[in-house]
């Protein structure tokens, strides 16, 4: 049955929940580092650690990216709100409370608009709020890295009272087949437009952007159906993929008379369908209360104006304009937006690379290589000044297409910057006049049959001649050059 | 030799400072007496004699200098102190060594204040006799067979008993004023937000506020300054100037109370307080009137909600603060044979490592806060906790405090009061009212029923603390201070 078919008979609702890590200096509630990747519980204090006695200070930075981001989503801002404590047990959580926002956000309806092939879409945002990290557990001793079967848990506390901002979207109706993809879209808008608030790397790769999918099936006319919430939804591509494979899951389902129950889901990269988690009906009761040991957020009316006012460009309105100055379709734009490449192009192009060139590297070897090891682009070896390097080298006549493309598998093996690969490699265009003219009388010499061809008159037959030069120059000439020194050697030029 | 041990704060410390006698000696003096009688009182859980000699004798030396410098003090076990044993009274956290000062301590240690050791409470500060200590009760020095108050009965003990002059005490619904009050000691409870709670392992947060506990007021409004002031690692510390509590103390004593309006809360009447308490009370009142006091009745119709408010808002915050009391990173851990589950390993840890009230009030927390049971439970609870922040506050529109016996009887055999909770809940029922509302309130002693003592308790809006102790002193200044028989 195909996915089309099912559509016919069935509506999705989508709903997600995005989780970003804020890229504060300093943690939610005290003042341990947020680098990435430290040496485990290196990054720990009485305070993320929960020690008895310890108290939690809120990281005014912190709220006020929070307050940024509902802004740059057309919230509302509360006046006033509370932290509230979500308590649940978990050894990565030190307090087995996390501190979060229940009924009290910080940022309230606001909305996104998502282009999706020329069409606008609205996604309207239910909230925004603040909360911590928790810790990182590792299972070790059993086959599956699961809880269940290891021999001992090891915890890593450095993430715990990161801050996060959780942002929810109101469920959305009617999208129909297209549900998968303006999800997707509806992510790389997000993660742009937090980008361009510069509070947060919104990496997916590493983490520091998460999301959980929700959806449902209804039959047209028909009430909203019961909804799975699918999590470890880890880069763009698996969001769109999490919300193809849970329509076509539950049309299954439905179809056979079955049931939807209400849980969570895992998403699987390498699979591209989930399993089931945590069922909802046993779901733990987390006993929200406002949190006691923090003062309520009351955000100044005229700071807050004073941040919406210094709000940067809309991405939306950036790729306009980009698009205009790159000199591009609207198609081509979006190809490139949904491909998370605006910023990485326009930063290979501010390192000198023209337009045309830097979106032809990155939305072509380099976005082939990010989908197949399915990665962001950022994370595929290859920097925006190495990109504008290697245009540089076609430019000047040192690389032709082939050789670049192998001096780019060179430079995203981490051999080095463009330059250093082609040396390395030895893959300089040979431009050497006298060594083609030697391999041009070779291959003369080894083909006197063809030669005799070409000069009486029969040019055609000079591309097989014009191959085993460059056979034996293994690619490093130029075709159009050698071509010419051939017939210029068999005297018919 | 005058006997260092029966002296105020105030006269160690000018006696330290002038050379009379060195820090040393006086620390001395108090860690002998601790060893001389402690087998019998038991206010201690961690005496730390190397660590309060180290710091007297850096006073001696001239390191530190301050109104109470060299005088030694004891903490009580519920706020941390760096790398000396720190238990909350409870097997959960047996052995702990907090790897960091609470705030309060890091004063202490910069006022140049040894500090002797550790005292003796009920289990995270759940209860009103230290009888739910995990580690035995603390014995009343007034009559070794009956309770010292509670939560902090070790450092009200440790007054009475002259092991220390001064004592730090931790107060959520009384837990520093009833023990001061059944042991003959001065035990205030600052304005919420007055003394940072950090370091102070919490019970209610909302409700725990640390504060100083003497044998005078004098000497406890010394140690108040200390303690006080804002802290920014509490968030809920207040970020103002502290009120001049001593020289509010020292007017006081002068015994003039001209124009201080006292407010009696007529919902206090028909209580059910022991005779003799009200007894004493009443004629303490008439010895005020006597400094130029005026007396006023108050209506404060909801205050005979706060009893079951508080029961509902203390054991929810402590059922989620004491959640980190799992065995994973530090304390006691139960079970973990390598065949268990984590959750099975947290649960026996918990099963094994707390006591009884501790388990009734998690599980009374846990109930009043589930999904369903919020509104009726939690949030009416905190509806009601408005209500009587607004009687409060209506109140001091017609008197300068509110005054009442402390707690409603005097110190209780042991074991009189453990089978019913409700009848040990009781304890608090004047004390509470005021933690519900955040100002501060303090218990002096008053009198004797027979033979025991009565605590008076003064009670100022948020942010006066000067002004009760303006009343305290001067109701010092009128009816002395109380002995109990020799040990």
């Amino acid at each position: 049955m195909s996915y089309e078919e099912i559509l016919t008979r069935y509506e999705p609702v989508i709903g997600l929940e995005t989780h970003v890590e804020l890229g504060t200096a300093t943690k939610m509630f005290c003042g341990c580092k947020t680098d990435f990747g430290a040496e485990p519980n290196t990054q720990v204090c009485p305070v993320c650690l929960a020690l008895p006695g310890a108290l939690p200070v809120m990281n005014r930075a912190a709220i006020e990216a929070t307050i940024r981001i509902g802004l740059a989503l057309n919230c509302d801002i509360a006046e006033w709100c509370r932290m509230a404590r979500k308590n649940y047990f978990y050894p990565d959580m030190p307090k087995n409370f996390q501190t979060s926002q229940y009924d009290e956000p910080l940022c309230v309806d606001g909305y996104v608009d998502v282009e999706v092939d020329g069409v606008t879409h609205r996604i309207g945002i239910e909230r925004v709020h603040i909360e911590e990290d928790t810790g990182k557990t590792l299972h070790v001793g059993g086959a599956t890295g699961r809880i269940h079967g290891a021999t001992e848990s090891l915890v890593d506390y450095n993430r715990a009272g990161i801050p996060l901002v959780e942002i929810v979207t109101k469920p959305v109706p009617g999208l129909g087949g297209l549900a998968p993809e303006i999800a997707k879209a509806y992510v790389a808008e997000l993660r742009d437009i937090i980008r361009s608030l510069g509070v947060s790397d919104v990496r997916m790769e590493q983490g520091s952007m998460r999301c959980d999918v929700n959806t449902s099936l209804n039959r047209p006319g028909e009430e909203w159906g019961t909804r799975t919430e699918t999590k470890n939804v880890n880069s763009l591509r698996s969001v769109e993929r999490a919300v193809r494979s849970e329509i076509i899951r539950q049309s299954g389902i439905l179809d056979g008379g079955g049931k939807i129950h209400q849980e969570t889901r895992h998403f699987h990269e390498d699979r591209g369908d989930t399993s089931p988690g945590r069922s909802k009906e046993t779901a733990t009761d987390y006993r929200y209360f406002p949190e006691p040991d923090l003062v309520p957020i009351a955000p100044d009316a005229a700071w807050v104006a004073s941040l919406k006012a210094a709000l940067p460009e809309k991405p939306s309105t950036r790729r306009a304009r980009l698009r205009e100055e790159w000199g591009i379709s609207e198609l081509d734009m979006q190809s490139v937006a949904n491909a998370g490449a605006v910023e990485i192009i326009e930063e290979t192009i501010a390192a000198g690379a023209s337009p045309a060139g830097a979106r032809k590297w990155w939305m072509g070897e380099l976005a082939r290589r990010a989908n197949e090891l399915n990665i962001e682009l950022a994370a595929v070896g290859a920097t925006p000044a190495q990109v504008a390097a290697l245009q540089k080298l076609v430019d000047e006549g040192k690389l032709n297409d082939k050789l670049a493309r192998t001096v780019l598998e060179g430079v995203v093996a981490g051999e080095g910057d463009p330059a250093e690969v082609m040396a390395a490699r030895g893959l300089e265009v040979v431009n050497d006049t006298g060594a083609l003219t030697a391999a041009v009388d070779e291959a003369i010499a080894a083909n006197p049959d063809i030669a005799a061809k070409i000069r009486d008159g029969k040019i055609a037959a000079a591309g097989a001649l014009v191959g085993a030069v460059m056979k034996t120059t293994r690619g490093q000439a130029d075709a159009k050059t050698v071509r010419e020194l051939l017939l210029e050697r068999l005297g018919v030029s | 030799m005058t006997d260092l041990t029966r002296l105020s704060a105030s006269d160690l410390a000018k006696l330290i400072s002038t050379g009379e006698v060195s820090a040393v000696e006086v620390a001395t003096a108090h860690l002998d007496r601790i060893a001389a009688v402690d087998d019998r009182v038991h206010a201690f859980l961690h005496v730390d004699r190397a660590g309060a000699l180290e710091a007297a004798a850096a006073v001696d030396r001239g390191e530190i200098t301050g109104p109470l410098a060299g005088v030694p003090i004891a903490v009580k076990d519920v706020v941390t102190t760096k790398g000396v044993p720190t238990t909350a009274a409870s097997k959960i956290l047996e052995g702990w060594k907090p790897p960091y000062d609470a705030t309060i301590v890091e004063r202490l240690k910069k006022a140049g204040m040894p500090i002797l050791g550790k005292t003796n409470m009920d289990e995270f500060a759940m209860g009103s006799s230290t009888e739910y200590s995990a580690y035995g009760p603390t014995n009343n020095p007034w009559d070794l067979g009956r309770i010292p108050g509670g939560s902090g009965g070790g450092s009200a003990a440790a007054l009475a008993a002259y092991e220390a002059p001064l004592a730090i005490g931790t107060d959520t619904g009384g837990s520093i004023r009833q023990p001061g009050a059944v042991t003959g000691t001065v035990g205030a409870k600052p304005t919420y937000g007055g003394t940072s709670r950090y370091g102070l392992i919490a019970f209610s947060s909302s409700l725990d506020t640390p504060g100083p506990c003497a044998r005078t007021v004098e000497d406890t409004a010394l140690l108040h300054a200390v303690i006080a002031g804002h802290d920014p690692r509490d968030s809920t510390s207040i970020p103002q100037p502290v009120p001049d509590v001593v020289a509010a103390a020292r007017l006081g004593a002068t015994g003039d109370l001209t124009g201080v309006r006292l407010g009696i809360v007529k919902e206090f009447a028909g209580d059910g307080s022991e005779p003799g308490v009200t007894a004493a009370f009443q004629e303490s009142l008439q010895k005020l009137v006597k400094l130029g006091a005026e007396v006023v009745e108050v209506s404060c119709p909801h205050f005979e909600y706060a009893l079951p408010a508080y029961y509902l808002i203390a054991p929810s915050e402590c059922s989620s603060n004491l959640a980190r009391f799992d065995g994973v990173r530090y304390g006691l851990r139960a079970g973990d044979d390598g065949n268990r589950s984590l959750e099975e390993v947290m649960s026996l840890t918990r099963e094994a490592g707390f006591g009884p009230e501790v388990k009734r009030r998690i599980i009374i927390g846990t109930y009043a806060l589930s999904s369903g049971y919020y509104d009726a439970y939690y949030g009416q609870a905190q509806k009601v906790r408005t209500l009587i922040t607004r009687d409060f506050q209506s109140a001091f529109e017609k008197v300068d405090v509110l005054v009442s016996p402390t707690t409603p009887f005097v110190a209780f055999p042991f074991g009189s009061r453990t089978s019913d909770p409700y009848q040990m809940y009781l304890a608090d029922l004047f004390t509470i009212p005021t933690n519900l509302y955040g100002g501060p309130a303090i218990s002096v002693p008053c009198g004797l029923s027979e033979g025991l003592p009565v605590g008076f308790q003064i009670m100022a809006p948020t942010l006066a603390d000067d002004r009760m102790y303006r009343v305290a002193a001067a109701l010092e200044s009128a009816v002395g201070t109380f002995t109990p028989p020799a040990l």
